[in-house]
Parts: C-alpha cells; structure tokens; sequence
C-alpha cells in the first residue's frame, strides 16, 4: 500500500527497473535487450507502432506472461525470480487498468471495487463499503455503485475500472491503452485525473498508449519501441525525443508521420 | 540503509476553542485497517453544533497516511456540511486536500432509481407469477418466429450458412454417438437384468427380451436420447448464443439485415430434429444389445433363441410411435435451448443460467409431452 508523507519523497532513486529483457511467444521474438528506468513519481509511457509489443511488455511487468530473458526489478527486488508468494505480494502494490475495463459482470461497481479490498484487508463490510463509495467518488461515479457494468457507458467502465486499480492504494498503476474508445474530451478528462490522482497520492503510473496528445500532456519518461528491429529506440522524455531524438522513425512518430525522409530537425 | 519507521498509533483528538468553533487534531500513523479511532464523537459535536461555527485541523504530528485517512476526513466534512460548519482545509496535508477536492468535485447522483429496499413475500409472489406469464408469452412468441423461419427455409428465402448446418449436424449427430451408446447400453442391460430376475420367477425369463425390445423402440430410446441432448446440445446452443448476445454478435446480425432467427437458430433446430429419430434408433439398438448381453449371461438360452424372440415381439407401429416421439422430443430441447440462447441477459452470469434454464426447461417440456403422447397413442391404439 502507498504511504505518503508531504516530506518523504524519494528522489531520483528508481522505482522500476527493466534490465537485459526479451519478450518472446514460443520462439517467435517480440523486443530483446530492453534496458530501461522508471523513478518514483513518474508519468512513463510505453509506446511504439502497432504490434512493437507494448501491451506485451506491460503484462510482463504486471506478472501476467514471463519474459523469456531478464528481468523486471521493483524497489530493487527482481520479480521474475522471486518465489511465488513473493511474487504475489508484489503484485499487490500494483494496480491495472485493462483496455475495456475489465469489470466483472457479474457484480456491481461496488462489488467490484470491494474485491480486493475483501481479499486483502480485515475490513468489514460497512467500512469496505464506505471505502468503495469513496474510491468510486474520486472518479466521478459516486452514485453508481449498484450499477452493473452493462449498464454503463464506455467511458464509465473505464473509470470505475480505474477505481478498481486504485483500490488497495498501489504504488504503481498501469494503464493499457487508456483513451482507446474515448472522445477527445473524456480523454483529455481521464488524463487530467491521471495526472490529479499522481500528484495527490504520489504513484508512478505506466502507461501504454500512442495517443500523441495524452502522451505529450502528461508524460515525463518514456521508452518507444520499434517492431522492425525488435528493440528500443530511445528513452526520455516525450517532447525532447519528439523535438531532437537522433532517430529519424522516433521524431517522425511523434510528429504524426509530418517529417520527411531527408528532415534533420 | 535507514533506520526502519517505527509506526505510531492514530490519534484523533478535539481541542477546545473560543464559542463554539473546533480544532480538530490528528496525529500517528493513519493506515487503513490499522486500528484507525472512531470519529463518532466528533461527529456527535458537529451535529449539535450551531452553522456558523469553523472546523480547522492541526496535523504537525501527523505520520504516513493513506486511504485510511481521507475516508474519515470525508465522513467529518460531510456531517459539518450537513449542520452548517464550516471547515478549514488548511491544517491537512497537500494530497489529502486534493483527494478530498477530487472526491467531492462531483455531486452524487441520487436520481439513479435503485430501490434497495426488500419486497415483501406477496409481492414477490405477483412478480414471480407475472415472470411465469412472461416467459409463457416469449415461448409461444419465439416458437411462432420459429415457424415462419422455417418457412423461409422450405422456400429458399432464409439466409444462413450452409456449411454450419452441416457442422450442427455432426455436432448434434455423430458426435453424440459415444455417449448415446454408452447410456443406451448401461440402460438396456439394467432392464434385462431386473427383468431376469422377476420373469424367471415364473419361468418366464426370456421374456426378458420382449422387455428389453419393446421399452426400448416404444419409449425409453426416445426419452433417454432426448434428455442427453437436452444436456448436450441444449445447454450448448443456449451457450453458443447467450455468448453471442453478450458479445453483441447478434446485434450485429440484425443491423447487416440478417435474420438472427434464420442465421442463429433454426439450422440448429433442424440440424437436432434430423438427427433425434437416427440417434433414436441406434439408441433403441445398443439397448436391446445391452439387454441381450445380460440376458444371455442370466439365462438359459442360446443367441438364437433371444434373437428370434426379440425380434417376434416388435411391431412396425412401436417403431413409428417411438421415431415420432424422438422428434417431438427434438424439436422441444432444441426449441429451449435456441430460446433461452436468445433471452440471455448481459453478463457472464447470464450465460450461466441462460445454459440451467435450457437444460431443465428441455426436461420438463420432454416429459409432459411424454405423458401427452402417451395417452394420445393409448386412445389411438398405437
């Protein structure tokens, strides 16, 4: 669970750390050799043309698929070569938001954001309740919570699976693909509350995706990339890649494709 | 390496303040689910406070905080907001300010219609019986769509893929020959041997045979088919199209111009109701098979014998009856298992019990027409 106090930010030390991984299915090669660092606090992006492996390389790091090489290190802790009870402890300072939602649907929005509260707290019932109506209120769906997932809108869904994620506190939240299926307001407005919830609760949030604005208007670091070569192109921050990165296919991407072929700025 | 925090217990105390007004402190570590102090008599205050009055909060000895905080400060903001007192957000630290602001940025909707409260015995036994009336009317209703498709077909004019249709009927077909098998013959051999052990009480025991044969092709192929494919397909196809209703597959039929209807249900009506009278009859066979092995171990008699008693005591109108019935029969699992395919509701659940109520509402539908053709087939003579 996070813990914050106003004074006890830890600067500069890295949150997340990818060393030496290759992602594979079978023996078909997804990206080798990805190096990269996420510090506390971060907004980092994972982006890259379609079928780089971005969603790929998120599920690993969420523990879903193993990496066929490498590892992922949490707080200096490797997770890939951790026993399983271990494993699943660190899992618990995670929270995800999967592309559509995810929600069960079975269950309400309430019952979907008390599961793992039920699962890993001593809760009881009227408190998790009280948690899960404010959780639900942090995204704007106060209200609904005996609402069923069919019964809302896209855009709902997404949120209340954000309220999901951040049921247990995590240090870390993961996003798949965010603003997939938003109009351009309530992608400006989930973006705006990515940014609120960080700054409020001090997570790093991770996020997939290759909706230039959002990534321009919040990220600060970022990986990309590139399914031809099967590797990384660069990392930094977004707008410095966009403006100046030595690669002419990380420039062009984050120009929206406006770059020429000979461009050298 | 720093040194390990030692945590420190929550603490929520009122400090007294001039007329009125209240000074709220919080202090140790506010971890949700780690022994957090009530704030009930705080809460008691603020009721019985005058509008007017300010709240203010003092947090210099206050440690991590988490969840565990914020939730009570919002159970504080709301009951100061209710009596009129003003609260003075400046004593909290950054982030809770923010997540409270978050948290109450948007109004809770209360026009939202959920009814929690309990309905009493009466009125849920109106609500069932009008479920009851429904689903009656979505039968008829269904089975009438059903016929005008059909009729579509037989004139040419249904879309749908052929080569499903023939994949339903290898599905509905071929494929439940291992487990028709195995139950007609278990079945077979069951009646010979309670058959056996009475008939030879008076000597009779290869009437066994007549037994076996005769249940068999009258009734029991027939029913017993029809309940396995009431599990097997039945429960399948509501499967198959309760997923696809979820999925909005379905919708997307209706909107290219397809008949859900003629795509979706009836290939799969047809492809069963073929196959049940086939089906029947091998049933019917691996019974007598079954009977005859038990009977030939019991009894005294040679192969010979059982065949030829066997077959002297099967007429052509039992066969007939019973082919007629496994049709009958077909037609209805296949009729519940489209209809409840087609009713499913939105979730995962849905399908669940789209699946149950395809299953049972087959059974119960096979066995009252038993029982209808039954006494038909008794004042026909058949």
């Amino acid at each position: 669970m996070l813990t914050t106090t106003d004074s006890e930010r830890a600067a500069g030390t890295a949150h997340i750390e990818v060393v030496d991984l290759t992602m594979a299915y079978g023996s078909f090669v997804i990206q080798q050799n990805l190096n990269f660092s996420i510090n506390r606090g971060d907004v980092f992006v994972i982006m890259g043309g379609s079928g780089c492996g971005k969603s790929t390389l998120l599920k690993i790091m969420i523990g879903l698929k193993s990496p066929a090489r490498g590892q992922v290190i949490f707080n200096g802790e490797s997770f890939w070569e951790t026993e399983r009870e271990d494993q699943e402890q660190m899992k618990r300072s995670f929270g995800t938001l999967f592309q559509a939602g995810a929600l069960w649907s079975s269950m309400t929005l309430a019952e979907n954001v008390a599961l793992p509260l039920q699962q890993y707290t001593d809760l009881s019932g009227p408190q998790i309740r009280e948690v899960c109506s404010y959780k639900l209120s942090l995204v704007g769906l106060a209200g609904f919570e005996d609402f069923y997932p069919s019964e809302i809108s896209g855009g709902m869904k997404k949120r209340a699976g954000l309220a999901r994620a951040m049921a247990l506190d995590p240090e870390i939240l993961f996003f798949d693909e965010p603003s997939a299926g938003l109009d351009p307001i309530s992608s400006k407005l989930l973006d705006d509350l990515i940014i609120e919830l960080k700054e409020s609760l001090g997570t790093t949030v991770v996020v997939v995706t290759h909706e230039l604005a959002s990534i321009f208007s919040i990220a600060n670091n970022s990986v990309f990339l590139d399914p031809k070569t099967k590797t990384q192109l660069a990392t930094g921050d977004p707008r410095l890649l966009r403006d100046s990165d030595p690669n002419f296919d990380v420039r062009n991407f984050l120009n929206r494709g406006a770059l020429h072929e000979d461009s050298t700025t | 390496m720093d040194q390990p925090r030692v945590s420190a217990p929550a603490i929520l105390e009122v400090l007294p303040a001039e007329s009125g007004n209240l000074i709220v402190r919080l202090a140790g570590d506010w971890l949700l689910g780690v022994n957090l102090p009530a704030a009930d008599d705080l809460l008691q205050r603020l009721a019985t406070s005058r509008a007017g009055n300010r709240l203010e909060f003092e947090t210099d000895s206050l440690g991590v905080w988490n969840t565990g905080l914020v939730t009570t400060l919002l159970a504080i903001y709301e009951a100061a907001a209710a009596n009129g007192v003003a609260v003075n957000p400046e004593g909290l630290p950054e982030g809770a300010r923010r997540l409270i602001a978050l948290s109450l940025a948007v109004a809770e909707r209360t026009d939202t219609g959920r009814d929690r409260t309990a309905s009493g015995r009466l009125q849920r036994i109106g609500e069932s019986t009008l479920d009851a009336l429904r689903a009656g009317r979505e039968m008829i209703t269904f089975a009438g769509e059903l016929t005008l498709s059909l009729g579509r077909f037989v004139t040419g004019r249904a879309t749908y893929l052929r080569q499903n249709l023939f994949v339903y009927i290898q599905e509905a077909g071929v494929e439940a020959l291992p487990i028709v098998a195995l139950i007609s013959l278990l079945i077979g051999m069951i009646f010979a041997f309670v058959g056996v052990m009475q008939l030879n009480l008076f000597g009779a025991g290869i009437y066994t045979a007549d037994l076996v044969a005769v249940a068999m092709i009258r009734e029991i192929a027939a029913i017993m088919t029809a309940i396995i494919m009431a599990g097997r397909t039945g429960a399948a196809y509501a499967a198959e199209i309760g997923t696809m209703k979820v999925n909005e597959e379905v919708d997307a039929l209706t909107t290219l111009g397809i008949n859900p209807i003629d795509f979706l249900v009836t290939p799969r009506v047809i492809a069963l109701v073929l196959m049940m009278p086939l089906l029947t009859m091998f049933s019917s066979l691996m019974g007598i098979i079954g009977g005859m092995i038990v009977g030939l171990f019991m009894l005294d008699a040679s192969f010979q014998q059982y065949l030829e008693q066997t077959i002297s005591a099967v007429r052509l109108n039992f066969l007939f009856g019973g082919l007629f019935k496994s049709l009958v029969y077909g037609s209805l699992v296949a009729l519940a298992g489209t209809l409840q395919g087609m009713a499913c509701g939105s979730s995962a659940m849905a399908v669940g019990i789209a699946t149950t109520r395809a299953v049972v509402m087959g059974i119960v539908l096979i066995v009252v027409s038993a029982s209808v053709l039954t006494i038909i087939y008794i004042n026909l003579g058949i």
